[in-house]
């Protein structure tokens, strides 16, 4: 428990970077080529909700 | 189901939706009437009609929470409640009751809101006036709005939740943060109405715009931008240009907004580094502005000729180019040495209005226009004709209106900070006032064609619940099976 505080403690000045980090791994989830077709799914979804497709 | 009974009624809760669309217009055409009349008291004090209630400063926060929490508020209630729904395949948790508490509530703090600031009853703070009690009103209709959408979404049949309601949901949640730090306030009484923050001095200042500038950011800008992800797909049938940009497009905007508050406190007693940060962070703002506004207008990519034909359509493109435009002018009046000129001016004024009528309204327009004809179990609307009128009349409304105050903000800045040969100031202030006069009466000008348009969408609207349609050459054909006049 005390090294985790330790830790943390150690991190806290550098919260830019690592938020800034955990940015840019959400712009690569986003991008990355694997996902684009489920992506591509995805924004469909408002097309296919006329009345009754429940 | 029967195919029958799903073409006549729908599986999902649109009463309380079509109750929070009329009190969008209500709110609307209360808002903008509200605002032509203090743009007049501007250009003539006579409006001012010698009465303390309908004094400038008491009707001016009547005006800005008429439009963003009457006209904005009930737009985004009504628009989430529908696209969650939608997009999750699902009724509203708790039906209509739990949904209808949260419109009528949300009502009665309008209504007790607007009827304290004309009996002098304010808190003083911008967009968050309302006394302690108001307050204390709206946390508890607030959460039950969060709780209505997240279970909305917790039993949701689709499995992924559409990006619309990613919006709508941080829409939701940070203004909720928001309103409950920044009101954090002691009643000098239970049962008056005064009360004081519990934050003096620069803490106070900036709690305050924390609230203000992120009450736009994710009020005014997250929430509409929810309608934007919605609404434009299905007004151009066509899936959103990128989703892979609005997902990143999401998340800049939650990382970078919320640090923007401070460019409102630039050269006052707020420590300097915190001033760049806010600087900082409003420049790096023109990012998610520029990535939102590409993936909402390139969505008409390959069909550029709807917005000839589309009226409607044309509401939602222009207002996303009125987002790019007022999010690309924000960043820049947010740079130290520009805000120096702009600070306290009509340019200010002007942007706002850039944002709040050429955005906010233009995308609520595209959508009631849309939702109308669909919750009233319509065809189409009564005449799209009217709507390319209201279109023009309005848009012709909002140029004026903001090169008005583009030329008025920038004079009046730079005469604030003339001198003379001998280093005294050359104006004095009144100088100043008498300069602005003509584009005062240009801004009212606005206002009223922006009212006017208003009135012409109010009358649309009446004639399609109706049933009525309206003879017109280019008039799509009613589909066979839907009678108009149902």
């Amino acid at each position: 428990m005390e090294t985790l505080q330790a830790i943390a403690e150690a991190l806290r000045p550098f919260w830019g970077l690592w938020l800034m980090g955990l940015f840019l791994a959400i712009v690569a989830w986003a991008l990355w080529p694997k996902r684009k077709a489920e992506m591509e799914q995805h924004a469909r979804i408002p097309l296919r909700d006329d009345d009754g497709e429940m | 189901m029967t195919d029958q009974a799903s073409a006549r009624t729908s599986a999902y809760n649109e009463g309380v939706i079509r109750l929070l669309v009329i009190a969008t217009m209500f709110w609307g055409v209360a808002a903008f009437l509200v605002g032509v009349l203090i743009a007049l008291q501007l250009a003539y004090p006579v409006f001012n009609l010698d009465l303390e209630w309908f004094s400038f400063g008491r009707v001016r926060p009547l005006h800005t929470s008429g439009a963003i929490f009457g006209f904005g508020g009930n737009a985004l209630i009504a628009t989430s409640f529908y696209v969650v729904q939608r997009t999750g395949r699902t009724t509203l948790f708790g039906g209509e009751t739990l949904a209808g508490f949260v419109f009528v509530g949300y009502q009665l703090f309008l209504v007790m809101a607007g009827v304290g600031y004309l009996l002098g009853i304010t808190q003083g703070r911008e967009y968050a006036e309302p006394e302690w009690y108001v307050d204390l009103w709206l946390t508890l209709v607030w959460v039950v709005y969060l709780l209505v959408f997240l279970g909305t979404l917790m039993k949701r049949k689709e499995p992924h939740i559409y990006v619309a309601n990613w919006f709508f949901l941080a829409f939701i949640v940070t203004v909720a943060m928001l309103h409950i730090v920044n009101a954090l306030a002691l009643p000098v009484s239970w049962t008056g109405t005064k009360s004081y923050s519990l934050f003096s001095g620069v803490q106070d200042a900036l709690t305050q715009w924390w609230y203000g500038h992120n009450a736009v950011g994710f009020f005014l800008t997250a929430g509409f931008l929810g309608i934007m992800y919605y609404f434009i797909p299905k007004q151009a049938e066509r899936p959103v240009y990128s989703y892979r940009l609005s997902v990143i497009h999401f998340w800049s905007i939650i990382f970078l907004y919320i640090w923007a508050g401070p460019h409102h406190l630039f050269y006052t007693s707020l420590p300097d580094w915190a001033q760049t940060v806010g600087m900082t962070f409003s420049v790096m703002l023109w990012m998610p502005s520029w990535g939102g506004m590409i993936n909402g207008i390139m969505t008409l990519s390959g069909a550029w000729d709807k917005l000839r034909t589309d009226p409607v359509l044309r509401f939602l493109v222009v207002s996303v180019a009125f987002y790019g435009m007022s999010t690309f002018e924000g960043p820049l009046m947010s740079v130290k040495p520009v805000n120096a000129l702009s600070h306290w001016t009509d340019w200010t004024v002007g942007h706002t209005h850039s944002g709040a009528l050429g955005w906010v309204a233009f995308v609520s327009f595209g959508a009631v226009y849309f939702l109308v004809p669909k919750l009233w179990r319509r065809a189409r609307l009564y005449s799209e004709r009217l709507v390319s009128v209201h279109f023009w009349i309005a848009t012709i409304g909002i140029v004026l209106y903001i090169t008005a105050m583009w030329v008025s903000g920038i004079l009046q800045g730079l005469m604030w900070r003339a001198y003379d040969s001998l280093g005294f100031l050359q104006y004095a202030f009144i100088e100043t006032v008498e300069a602005m006069h003509p584009f005062y009466v240009i801004r009212a000008l606005g206002g009223v064609l922006f009212l006017i348009g208003s009135l012409v969408m109010v009358y649309n609207l009446i004639r399609t619940a109706r049933g009525d349609v309206r003879e017109e050459a280019g008039a799509p054909a009613v589909a066979p099976g839907m009678n108009p006049a149902e």
